[in-house]
This record gives structure tokens, C-alpha cells and sequence, in this order.
């Protein structure tokens, strides 16, 4: 990170040498004035667990925040709220064109599953790809509103988070149709794909704290974002099946690349919410590829907590700092 | 309150000497110290030579981006507010005023030195939480919500903004980039209104709309004054200063010129400023 972790240290050298409070004839100074009588730091950092209790306190207001970024990110255009749906579908079919047609990436699937399987893929991972997308822009999209009003700060990439759940769960009633269009049956395991998108909220939520915090202080890394993202989903098998690809004869050989491949948490959420949605998918991997699956619910939690947990201290470190552009 | 200087203490100077000193007055309560405060904030996107190969050749250089710029906006401020006090900040465009209340709001935070608060200082406004493509009514809700209210508050407050709003009929459903900036202004203020708070910082240009709503807003501030711990106010009409504040800090390029009696501050600003 190349901004300082302590204030006073960053860019105006000279005003740090004034950075002593000014002793005068043995009187107080006024920070020890403040202090005795209790007086606290205006723009200082709580500790972290009155900041907990803060941002649960602000919930209603990162879920109002939510809403009506929601509302309000379509009145410029006459179809208005159907672009949610939309703008999946398009998406999908885009990735049909080129990876189911032209470049025919679905040979190894049984008949008729790859285009609820990419529809799945691209839907799932469009959450967490939003999420840091827009949580690198929640913090440097708000400063007027950091400069007017106190809020705990991780209230907006929360939001941001939140509005790509929404998106999410529009997207997951068109999934829906399109999976059972295809002849998918409706088994309990569908019900799996509640923990499953918990495990994932959590997971963005920390990496878009993440982003907040380094997005907030290096703009740059929105122009850069974009690329990064993109090779990530090429990565993720979600245009092809990264089980199938392990047994292809390359791959085959050196097995720590697919071990690799799939720890990543890009991976992991779409591969599980197929195995929830897709019978015939998990079918094909479980009795025709031979793969164990159970595995991957491990690694999700592991990569739930951690990345939340991780996200939500590395944000909150630099509480104080935000809104100094 | 003449009899309380004499026990004061002088506790500190700026460090160019030209600044008044900082005075304790132990038989009152502070509510806000300022010590030695400096704030520091960048600007992105000002001037430079934008095209790719200038800028390539500053990376290499390692030169900084000439269109970011530093703007050393409060350069050392020191004084102590009391509990009961209204103060008046005055000085010409660009000498800091807004950005000392936002650094006392905690909203800026300083390069050096600090702000001490006792409670929470709010800065009295909600513009930046509301949305134009919203209704009236969802903008209440989500206004009161930015501003820490909790839902059933937000009921409880919503039907006396919309009063106090006064929008015409049916408008409150429409949203807001319908209105008028008269109307637009006025639920606004009846949102930032509605909630009190410990310590107000109120930045000018709030008295706005017709006159009947300007005496509206003006003893709805005078109300807000008296619930809270103390005040500070912003404004360029020096009348609004002498009937409001009982203490003025004159303010000039980051600097506290004066600070003192509201009639003293106000004549030697008004005589400095060639009025």
C-alpha cells in the first residue's frame, strides 16, 4: 500500500514539524485540557468493536442506500427495472455466441446442460465481479456524502455490496427459468443454494472492503480493475468445465494445477451453485469424471470468513483517513 | 463574564505570533477544543498538460500529477468552545470557514493537531445523502436514515418534515428532480431540521425560499440553537451574526485573525474589509 498508515506522515513534509502541541510556561496543552476533561478526538477511529455495534446500528441505512441506488440506476431509461433482467440475459447469450458456438468450449458436457451450466457460471460470478468493481469505487463515488454526514464508512461498500445482492437475486428468478426450460428437475438440493450465496455475500462483502480501502486512496486501480477481472473469470471455469478439464490429458499429468485452479474463490461459488441447481451437471462429474465435490464447501467457508473477516479490519484500519481524497 | 478573564490562562500562541492567543476560562465547561489544527485535503483533476505522453514522461520522472494539487486549507488554528456558546465564524471566500466546521464535524481529518469534541458535532444538511431520481418521500426516509435515525424515529418525524416542507399537494410522490429549487431547498432543510444534535455547525445559505419560509426555517433554528451544546455558525450577512452568536472567530487564509465579543470582531472585520 503506498499510503502511510499514520497521519502526519503522508505528503505536506512541512507541517509535520509542527506537529507538537505547543507548551507554554508549564500550562496545559490543550489535548491534555481535552483529555481532563473528557473530551474525545473528533475524527478519530472507535475501537473496533463499538465500530461493529455502529455499522449494525446503520443497517436500515445501508439497505435504504441500497434500494434506492437500485431505483434510481435505471429512471434514465424507458424499459427501466426490466435492464436487471436484461442485462444477465444479454450477457449470457454473448458468452453462447462465442464459447457455445464459435469456439465450441461445451464438447465435453452431456447434451443440453451447458447452457444452463454457463448461464449458472456467469450469473454467479457477475456477483462477486460487481462487488469489487463497485466497491473499489464506494468510498471516491461518496466523498461529498463522507464530507457532510458520520456514518461508519463501511456502510458503503456494505451498500454497494448489497445492491449487487439485489441484482443477484433478480438475475437468480430468470436462472431459474432458464434451468428448468432446460428440463433440470426441482430437487432439495436447490436448497443449497441458500448457504451457498451466503457464503458468497460474505466473501464479497470482504473483498470489496478490500478494494474500498486501496481503491479509496489509489484511484488508478478502477482503470485497472477491469482486466484483472477479466482474466479472473477466464480462470474460474466459468466458460468451460474445470472438471473435465483436469482429466484432459495435459492436465492430467501435473494434478497440482487443477488443485490450484480450484481453490480459487471464483471458482468455487459457481462450481457449488451448479452442483445445487444442475442434476445432470453434478451427475456428469460425479459418476462420469469420477470427482469428489465435497471439498469445495470446505474451501467456501474457508474463504467466506477469512476474506470478510480480513476485508472488514483491513477497511476499518484506515476509518479515520477516508474522505481526504 | 468580564470578571472570568482575569483568571484565565494563556496556554498558547501560533507559531507566527500573529494569531490571538488561546485563552482557558476554567469556571466553564469546554465543549470543543481545537488544538494547532492543520488541514490538508488534494484536489484531483486541476490543470496540467492532459495528454498520454506527458504524463508517461512524469511517471518516469517520478514527478507527482501536476492536476493533483494540495490545498493547505487550515494552517494552525487553536481555541476552545464553551457549552452555551454560539459562535460565528466570518472571513472572505476561500479563508477555510467551511472547512473548519467540517474538521470540527470530524468529517476532514487533520494533517496535524486535533479536534476535541465532547458529543457528536453535526454539520446541519443532507443534500449529499438524497437523491434526485428519488421521491420526496423516499428521500425523507433515507435522509433521517443517513443521519442516524432509526425506522421508527423515522415515523415518528416523517409527517412533521412534510409539514414543515410544505410542499404543494401531491408533490412529496414525485421525485425530487421535479421540484423546484425553492421546493427542493425546503424539504431539504425540513429533513436536515428534523433531527438535534450536541453540537450544530450550520454553514450558510440556509435561509432560502420566500420570506414566510425563511421565518419559518429561522426559529427552527433558533429552537435547534437551544437544544444544543453549543453552535457554530457560518455567514456572510454579518447581521444574522450579531443577532445569533455571542462570540465570533474571524478567520483569514487558514489563520484565526480574532476571536472575541461578536460587536468587537464584527467592527474591526467590517472596518478591515473597507465596508
Amino acid at each position: 500500500m503506498s499510503h502511510p498508515e499514520r497521519l502526519g506522515a503522508s505528503g505536506g513534509g512541512q507541517v509535520s514539524a509542527i506537529a507538537e502541541p505547543p507548551h507554554i510556561n508549564g500550562n496545559p496543552s490543550l489535548a491534555e485540557f481535552a483529555a481532563r476533561n473528557g473530551l474525545k478526538q473528533s475524527a478519530a477511529r472507535p475501537p473496533i468493536g463499538k465500530y461493529i455495534r455502529q455499522v449494525w446500528q446503520r443497517r436500515h441505512f445501508i439497505w435504504a442506500f441500497a434500494s434506492a441506488k437500485n431505483i434510481s440506476m435505471y429512471t434514465e431509461s424507458r424499459l427501466g427495472q426490466v435492464w436487471q433482467v436484461l442485462t444477465p440475459l444479454l450477457n449470457a447469450g454473448v458468452y453462447y455466441l462465442i464459447f457455445g458456438l464459435l469456439l465450441n468450449t461445451s464438447r465435453n458436457l452431456p447434451h443440453n446442460t451447458f447452457i444452463p451450466f454457463l448461464v449458472t457460471g456467469v450469473f454467479v460470478f457477475t456477483f462477486t465481479q460487481r462487488s469489487v468493481n463497485s466497491g473499489a469505487k464506494s468510498v471516491g463515488d461518496n466523498l461529498s456524502l463522507i464530507r457532510a454526514l458520520h456514518f461508519p464508512r463501511a456502510s458503503l461498500p456494505l451498500a454497494y455490496t448489497i445492491i449487487e445482492l439485489q441484482q443477484l437475486l433478480v438475475s437468480m428468478g430468470v436462472l431459474f427459468v432458464i434451468v428448468l426450460a432446460f428440463g433440470e428437475p426441482l430437487t432439495w438440493r436447490w436448497l443449497l443454494l441458500v448457504p451457498v450465496l451466503i457464503m458468497q455475500l460474505l466473501f464479497n462483502v470482504g473483498i470489496s472492503l478490500v478494494l474500498a480501502r486501496v481503491g479509496a486512496f489509489n484511484r488508478d486501480i478502477s482503470q485497472l480493475l477491469p482486466f484483472i477481472l477479466r482474466t479472473w473469470l477466464y480462470f474460474s471455469g466459468i466458460i468451460y468445465s474445470l472438471s473435465a478439464l483436469k482429466k484432459s490429458p495435459r492436465l492430467a499429468h501435473h494434478p497440482w494445477i487443477g488443485h490450484v485452479l480450484e481453490a480459487n474463490p471464483g471458482y468455487i461459488f459457481p462450481e457449488l451453485m451448479r452442483y445445487s441447481l444442475l442434476d445432470t451437471y453434478r451427475g456428469y462429474v460425479k459418476h462420469k469424471l469420477h470427482e469428489q465435490t465435497i471439498h469445495l464447501w470446505g474451501y467456501a467457508a474457508g474463504w467466506a470468513v477469512v476474506m470478510f473477516v480480513v476485508g472488514f479490519w483491513f477497511f476499518y484500519r484506515a476509518e479515520e483517513r477516508y474522505g481526504r481524497g | 463574564m468580564a470578571d472570568a478573564v482575569k483568571e484565565k490562562v494563556k496556554v498558547s500562541g501560533a507559531p507566527d505570533g500573529s494569531a490571538p492567543p488561546v485563552v482557558i476560562d476554567p469556571s466553564r465547561e469546554p465543549i470543543v477544543i481545537v488544538d494547532d489544527l492543520h488541514i490538508i485535503y488534494r484536489v484531483f483533476g486541476a490543470g496540467g498538460k492532459g495528454n498520454a505522453a506527458s504524463a508517461f514522461m512524469r511517471v518516469l520522472r517520478r514527478e507527482n500529477r501536476p492536476s493533483m494539487k494540495e490545498v493547505h486549507a487550515i494552517r494552525g488554528m487553536s481555541f476552545v468552545a464553551y457549552k452555551g456558546d454560539a459562535i460565528g465564524v466570518i472571513g472572505t471566500n476561500g479563508s477555510g470557514k467551511s472547512t473548519l466546521l467540517k474538521a470540527i464535524a470530524g468529517l476532514l481529518p487533520p494533517q496535524s493537531g486535533g479536534v476535541y469534541t465532547e458529543g457528536q458535532p453535526s454539520l446541519l444538511g443532507v443534500n449529499a445523502a438524497l437523491m434526485n431520481d428519488l421521491t420526496g418521500e423516499r428521500n425523507i426516509v433515507l435522509g433521517c436514515l443517513a443521519m442516524g435515525m432509526n425506522p421508527d424515529e423515522v415515523k415518528e418525524k416523517y409527517d412533521e418534515i412534510v409539514k414543515f416542507a410544505g410542499l404543494k399537494e401531491g408533490f412529496i410522490q414525485l421525485p425530487m428532480r421535479a421540484y423546484s429549487s425553492g421546493m427542493g431547498s425546503r424539504l431539504r432543510f425540513a429533513i436536515a431540521a428534523s433531527k438535534s444534535h450536541d453540537v450544530l455547525l450550520i454553514d450558510e445559505a440556509l435561509a432560502t425560499g420566500d420570506a414566510k419560509f425563511r421565518r419559518k426555517s429561522a426559529a427552527k433554528i433558533d429552537e435547534l440553537r437551544n437544544e444544543a451544546g453549543a453552535v457554530f455558525l457560518v455567514a456572510h450577512q454579518l447581521d444574522s451574526i450579531r443577532e445569533m452568536c455571542n462570540r465570533v472567530l474571524w478567520v483569514d487564509e487558514g489563520r484565526l485573525v480574532m476571536d472575541g465579543d461578536t460587536d468587537e470582531v464584527v467592527d474591526a472585520y467590517t472596518e478591515a474589509n473597507g465596508k
